[in-house]
């Protein structure tokens, strides 16, 4: 039964994470890894995971990918266009994986872990329950748990940070000014601030490019990789 | 089904999300990448605390999900930054540091 | 009042007035800076005063005073305190000093009243004062030094006064250069001492020179020799002694009040000063003594025969207070203390009033001093003229002036110790006859004669003031702002102050012989007897000797007066040119007149021995060392490695994300081979 379901999920696993690498269009992609995280979830509850398996699914599938998806359509999930300057990056990144997965293997084979060849240990019926795992986080790693929950509140303020909305306002916006933000020149703050497309800094040395080189604005799918492409747009 | 079957899985999967995080240009599908690397190293661990019959690799890989999801909620984020103020979606027009 | 406390109070007036006047320079407005300056001089004079008389209140024994303030360093087993040495010596150095100092700051009151840089010329002038002042009251060898070189840089301060003359302070670098040569010799010549005494005090030297160098002692005298000869190089470069004695013409380009305190009364004796002062080790190695006799011989007739052939003014006082001086390291050298300090304080008086009459006479000429260019000034100066005719007078050595008895003691004393300083005696009285000439040379040739325009203008009450002011050495136009003299000249004619100062110096000149006529009155030699009570065997010539000499030193005296009349005078007054006689004795002379006018090409020779070997050796060291070495392989190799490191390492910095990716990954990739092949 348990070499039946690891031979159907562990291939596909393997092949749906090959397909999120090798698909072109962004949203083929993320439902490939939907597929993927379900297997191996699979494969989480085959090594008595039970837990981990549900919070698999839901944290991965239900909420990350439904993220993705969203930014995904918001975004506009134009295909992601090879080639480039990292042409050869291809070549290299096939060699490189395949040394990774070979050195991988080689050590695993030659670990001399005498338990890889087999079952591992016997386990009792609760082992991964939640009630264990509840119990290990609240007495041994105590600390780490707070720790990645303050990391989960700084990543959420992070993305609220950096999702929003400051000071410059897009054409043709409306702004609502603060009291504040009378004594600062419009823009400031804002990320097209930051990037040099207003409020142009003092002093600072103006890396454009003559127009001629500049590759056309928007859509940012030129071949030539220039080091101020974002600044005017 | 034995423990070294888990870590060949887990060792592929790796591979494959190396390669593309190197190959990817559109950042939304680097993160996708990163996930499977996420991933694989969570079946990893799942299959050592097999082996050793005990639970802290499970508590290692219920951090990695929650590293996985701040690290989504952080890219993403940025993604949606990068769009919002019409910069090109693509790492390879975000070299503002290079050397 | 003790000596040593008014000693203290000697030293810290003047350096109260150069702070006072340095400081406040803005303050001062008109001759407020002058009074300042006269004042505070004037009130360590008065000083000095006491301390002599303090002095005199103790018994013979116990006449040398030390006075230590605190520890100035108390290192190695060596103990250097800030420390006064208050005896007949130093007393008598200070009544020179500040007395003179006290009569040329008056002078410089009004000489210098147009000079835009007058609180700075008085500041200067103060500071030097208070350096030469703890010069000669230094108790130890640091202090010494210290003062030593403090008077250095006033001289090269002053030297350089009018700091937009290239020509002043290319001169004020010269000095201060030599000087400093002077300096480091005097240094070494100290620690090579300290390094066999133990000790920087001089009383406590001079207790232990006998055991340490003498018969017995725990060093040679070798040793003794060796580090009062490198004295001695600090002694010839401050009295401008053979052969580092070319920066005292050359010296000339400062205001005339500088040349007559420090380049002619004071500075320039500190060598003297400094022998007398360490007499007790010169007894000790008769080689020094006779090296330093030697050169004061060798000095005094190479400046006579150079003051025979030169056309400036100041340049022929300076030449002869070279040769002057050479008279007192001569006498000192040889043990003829008492006289050498006699001559050093007569020469202090005649010479300074020499060199302010030769202000008064070049401020007549608007600037100029080129004897060439003056004559006939008799009537129109009549004040300035006396001043010339006292102070020639007693330079050549003329009884009754003051030079006379101080000249002639120290050539009968040497006399009187025989042998070898026979020559040094011969040689003396050849200098003076070549002192007689060239003083009278110089005297006939401005006064005797036609007037010259500015003499006539003078005459009808008028001061000649030049249209377009110009360096008197070489003819560059200048104005007359701060840096560069001003606009108005003083003479002493017009000027109450300048006829008080050299009025003073005019008695002092005819009446400084008092302080030493021979067996009738000798002040001084009793003064100063404590200090020297401990020379070995002190000359006392005989009378017929004294008297012989006296008659030698005048008859040469009036012999160099009446052959420089013959030459100059006669045919002046028949209305020759100046410049036609000179052009008829140079033709006679040819060979000697180059060798005189080119002053022995002793600037040349130290040019081609040192100065053109040092820039070389540093042309070399720059174009090869310093170009291809340090600049080219050091610099440019550590630049050239750091700029082609960052060039490659730049590179990795593509700002692709996904290539550092690749990067990381390989790295874990190497990492995982290096620990399976390692396991």
């Amino acid at each position: 039964m348990n070499e039946a379901l690891f031979f159907f999920a562990g291939p596909i696993a393997v092949l749906t994470a090959l397909g999120v690498v090798v698909l072109r269009n962004p949203f083929y992609a993320v439902l490939s890894l939907v597929v993927h995280l379900l297997s191996l979830s699979l494969l989480f509850l085959l090594l008595y995971a039970p837990f981990l398996a549900v919070i698999q699914v839901m944290v991965y599938v239900g909420a990350v990918m439904v993220l993705y998806v969203f930014v995904n359509a918001y975004v506009g999930g134009a295909d992601d266009a090879g080639g480039g300057p990292g042409r050869p990056l291809r070549w290299l990144a096939g060699l490189i994986s395949i040394g990774v997965a070979a050195t991988f293997g080689i050590a695993l084979l030659g670990s001399g872990l005498t338990a890889i060849d087999s079952d591992g240990a016997e386990v009792g019926a609760d082992f991964g329950s939640p009630g264990q795992i509840g119990e290990l986080l609240l007495t041994k790693f105590l600390l780490p748990f707070e720790l990645a929950s303050f990391l989960l509140l700084v990543a959420a303020v992070g993305a609220v940070v950096l999702a929003r909305r400051r000071g410059g306002t897009l054409p043709g916006e409306t702004r609502m000014i603060a009291a504040l933000d009378l004594l600062a020149p419009t823009g400031t703050g804002s990320m097209r601030e930051g990037i040099g497309a207003i409020n142009p800094v003092p002093g600072a040395v103006n890396t454009k490019l003559p127009s001629g080189t500049r590759p056309d604005g928007g859509t940012a799918s030129g071949g030539t990789a220039s080091r101020d492409g974002g600044e005017d747009r | 089904m034995d423990i070294g079957w888990y870590l060949a899985v887990s060792a592929i999967v790796f591979a494959i999300g190396a390669a593309g995080v190197i190959t990817r240009r559109n950042p939304l599908l680097v993160l996708l990448c990163l996930e499977l690397m996420l991933g694989a190293s969570s079946l990893a661990l799942l299959a050592f605390a097999k082996m050793h019959g005990n639970l802290d690799g499970h508590v290692f890989a219920l951090v990695v999900i929650v590293v996985a999801a701040a690290e989504v909620a952080v890219g993403l984020g940025i993604v949606v930054a990068l769009y919002r103020n019409k910069v090109a979606v693509d790492v390879d027009e975000l070299r503002e540091l290079h050397g | 009042m003790s000596p040593t406390a008014a000693g203290w109070i000697v030293l810290a007036l003047p350096l109260f007035g150069a702070l006072a006047l340095g400081l406040g320079f803005r303050l001062w407005r008109g001759p407020v800076a002058g009074i300042i300056g006269t004042a505070t001089i004037g009130g360590s004079f008065l000083f000095s005063v006491l301390a002599l008389i303090g002095l005199q209140g103790k018994d013979e024994q116990h006449r040398q005073i030390a006075s230590s303030l605190w520890d100035y360093a108390k290192v190695g087993g060596v103990d250097v305190r800030m420390e006064i040495l208050v005896d007949p010596l130093s007393v008598t150095m200070l009544l020179v000093v500040t007395g003179v100092s006290t009569l040329i700051h008056l002078y410089s009151m009004a000489y210098m009243r147009g000079d835009e840089g007058y609180s700075r010329f008085f500041a200067y002038l103060n500071f030097f004062v208070f350096s030469m002042l703890l010069l000669v009251l230094a108790g130890n060898f640091v202090l010494l030094i210290v003062g030593w070189a403090f008077v250095g840089a006033a001289s090269y301060m002053l030297v350089s006064f009018w700091y937009r003359r290239t020509t002043a302070t290319s001169a004020g670098i010269k000095a201060f250069v030599i000087n400093v040569v002077g300096d480091i010799g005097l240094v070494l010549g100290a620690i090579l001492l300290l390094s066999k005494t133990g000790t920087v005090d001089f009383l406590d030297t001079f207790a232990v020179a006998k055991e340490t160098f003498g018969e017995g002692g725990t060093a040679s005298t070798g040793s003794l020799t060796a580090g009062l000869l490198l004295i001695m190089v600090g002694a010839f470069a401050k009295s401008a002694q053979l052969p580092l004695h070319t920066w005292l013409p050359d010296a000339m380009e400062g205001p005339t009040p500088v040349s007559s305190l420090i380049h002619a009364a004071t500075m320039v004796t500190a060598g003297v000063y400094l022998i007398a002062r360490l007499h007790p080790l010169f007894q000790l190695s008769e080689t020094a003594m006779a090296v330093g006799a030697c050169i004061g011989l060798a000095t005094l007739l190479v400046a006579g025969t150079i003051g025979l052939t030169q056309t400036d003014l100041k340049r022929v006082i300076a030449y002869s207070t070279m040769s002057q001086i050479g008279y007192m390291i001569m006498g000192v050298s040889a043990g003829a203390y008492v006289a050498g300090m006699f001559h050093l304080a007569t020469h202090a008086f005649f010479k300074a009033l020499l060199f302010m009459a030769a202000g008064s006479l070049i401020a007549a000429m608007a600037g100029e001093q080129s004897l060439d260019k003056m004559g006939g000034f008799r009537r129109a100066m009549p004040f300035t003229f006396a001043a010339f005719v006292i102070g020639g007078l007693a330079l050549a050595g003329i009884p009754p002036f003051s030079g006379f008895f101080s000249k002639d003691e120290i050539l009968a004393v040497l006399a009187e110790e025989g042998g070898w300083h026979w020559i040094l005696v011969v040689g003396g009285y050849v200098g003076a006859f070549l002192t007689a000439v060239y003083t009278w040379r110089m005297i006939f040739r401005a006064f005797w004669g036609p007037p010259v325009p500015e003499a006539k203008e003078l005459e009808e009450g008028h001061l000649h003031h030049a249209d377009v002011h110009r360096n008197p050495g070489t003819g560059e136009i200048e104005d007359t702002d701060v840096g560069f003299p001003g606009p108005e000249h003083h003479i002493a004619e017009r000027a109450l102050p300048m006829r008080i100062a050299m009025g003073g110096l005019a008695v002092l000149a005819v009446l400084g012989g008092l302080l030493g006529i021979p067996k009738v009155l000798t002040p001084l030699e009793h003064f100063l007897e404590p200090t020297f009570a401990d020379v070995a065997h002190p000359a006392h010539p005989g009378t017929g000797l004294i008297l012989g000499g006296m008659a030698v030193g005048t008859l040469l005296g009036l012999a160099g007066i009446y052959v420089a009349y013959l030459i100059w005078a006669r045919p002046l007054e028949r209305g020759e040119p100046a410049t036609a006689i000179s052009a008829g004795w140079q033709q006679r002379f040819a060979p000697i007149h180059k060798l005189f006018v080119n002053k022995w090409w002793f600037d040349e020779l130290i040019d081609l021995l040192i100065v053109r070997p040092t820039r070389a050796i540093g042309r070399l060291s720059h174009d090869a060392f310093e170009r291809l070495v340090v600049g080219g392989a050091l610099m440019g190799g550590a630049t050239g490695a750091t700029r082609g490191a960052s060039a490659l390492v730049r590179r990795a910095q593509s700002g692709f994300l996904r290539s550092y990716a690749a990067v990381v990954l390989s790295g874990l990739v190497v990492v995982l081979v290096v620990v399976l092949v390692a396991s």
